[in-house]
């Protein structure tokens, strides 16, 4: 499913002095089905709000998202959120996290077993589908909540930096269990991330954000194969634009 | 002492009062501290009553309890139910508050609603702290015991009852028997509790 966000502006009131703050303005994107975009920018550019808005957590001040060039009233029919922090609910095991969707869905207790099955052992939790959150590696509980949220079967998938709080090795496996499952299920992915490297490994399209109020500033469209070589000369130029572009917004 | 009040059932005529006025203020203090713990508004009106209410000892509802409820059962139980009620709402609501936001915008992605978000994001979110809550609340409503049967006499049996005949009759040995029992009765329940508190929260 492709997704269009038009014109969209979210101002709030800010809870310390009263004042209004503009966290994103005019805000013009338009994502293809089964595209792998990432958003870039420094920290407190609105991304977050972004993905919290497309999510239906939050509603814009203005302007529309449109998914198949229709309005959505429900988003999380068609859209799933990956927090960097999990997220994930400590008195519920993996597999009673993964299947909570299917709860909400009124799914009854057996199929939402057989299919939580599934998905424990595609994200490669076999040993762990009755541990606890808390007896999990970061990584892994990243793993429950991807699995968490495709189980519902979005079309389109929000990650707020969702490989942020890993530790580099993991931060790579990770992004390559990532490509994987993109290439499996051909979902729409927007990705958020503060890393450079990490959006050019993992996307097709790299949107710039700018300070607060975030805006567009520039989208680069990164046409090489997968896997991609990060020390390559293509690589590094476009590496080194970005690069540019968030220096100027003091990143 | 007359003949036949036996100990058991001094004993077991209290722990039915206690449990009694124990499970109504459960049943309404927890439902009630989660609503008042996820709505702020609900939450800012209702508190500055709590809080008035709160340190009225239960024995100064002894009165009002006669009054309303007559001597007997239903007041010994209302006495009790204060004693349990404030810390076990005050509790709850400590509990919702403390569950960290992002897990109910998460549940919201995954599609839950209002309902959903009650049974299953606040309720066991905040269950650690309802069975602390609850822990205290029974303590307290143990603790109440001897002055709601002041008012819960008619059966002639409970161990606050007991005391006080015993004290009429002046035996203080008896009154230091059922003050002993008191204290291991109420450690005892502790105990369970705590039991079933490791029990239900093994995924902390």
């Amino acid at each position: 499913m492709s997704l269009e966000l038009i014109h969209l502006d979210k101002t709030y009131i800010s809870k310390e002095d009263g004042k209004e703050v503009e966290a994103l303005k005019d805000i013009d994107i338009r994502i293809e089905e089964g595209e792998f975009v990432s958003l870039i920018g420094p920290s407190g550019c609105g991304k977050t709000t972004l993905l919290r808005i497309i999510s239906g957590l939050e509603k814009p001040s203005g302007g529309k998202i449109l998914i198949d060039s229709q309005d959505v009233d429900e988003p999380w029919l068609q859209v799933g959120l990956v927090f960097q922090e999990f997220a994930l609910f400590p008195w519920r095991t993996v597999r009673e996290n993964i299947e909570f969707g299917l709860e909400m869905k009124g799914i009854s207790p057996e199929e939402r077993g057989k299919k939580a099955a599934e998905y424990v052992s595609w994200f490669g939790l076999d040993d762990f589908g009755n541990r606890y959150p808390k007896e999990l590696s970061g990584g892994m509980k990243q793993r429950v909540a991807i699995a968490r949220t495709l189980i519902n079967d979005p079309k389109i998938i929000l990650m707020d930096e969702p490989f942020g709080a890993l530790d580099s090795q993991t931060r790579l496996s990770q992004e390559e269990f990532l490509l994987n499952l993109w290439d499996r299920t051909k979902k729409t992915i927007l990705f958020v991330t503060h890393n450079v490297d990490e959006a050019l490994s993992l996307s097709q399209k790299v949107i710039v954000f700018s300070r607060r109020p975030g805006t567009v500033k520039k989208i680069f469209f990164i046409a090489l194969d997968y896997p991609r070589d990060v020390n390559s000369d293509v690589f590094n130029g476009v590496r080194r634009e970005i690069l540019e572009y968030l220096t100027e917004e003091g990143m | 002492m007359p003949s036949g009040y036996l100990l058991h059932n001094h004993c077991l005529q209290s722990l039915y009062r206690v449990f009694a006025g124990f499970f109504i203020a459960a049943l309404l203090a927890i439902p009630l501290g989660i609503i008042m713990g996820w709505s702020r508004s609900l939450r800012e009106s209702v508190t500055p009553l709590i809080e008035v209410l709160r340190p009225v000892p239960p024995l100064a509802w002894i009165p009002l309890a006669i009054l309303w409820f007559g001597i007997g059962f239903k007041s010994s139980v209302f006495i009790i139910f204060l004693g349990c009620f404030f810390p076990i709402i005050l509790s709850t609501i400590s509990g919702v508050l403390s569950i960290d936001s992002i897990l109910i915008d998460a549940s919201k992605t995954l599609g839950a609603r209002k309902k959903e978000i009650f049974l299953k994001v606040l309720t066991p979110g905040s269950l650690p702290s309802i069975l602390t809550g609850l822990r205290i609340g029974l303590g307290i409503g143990w603790m109440t015991l001897v002055a709601a049967e002041f008012t819960g006499v008619r059966s002639g049996y409970g161990l606050g009852y007991m005391i006080m005949t015993a004290r009429d009759i002046q035996r203080p040995d008896e009154v230091i028997a059922g003050m002993a029992i008191i204290g291991l009765i109420g450690y005892s329940l502790d105990l369970l509790l705590r039991g079933i508190e490791s029990r239900l929260l093994i995924w902390r």
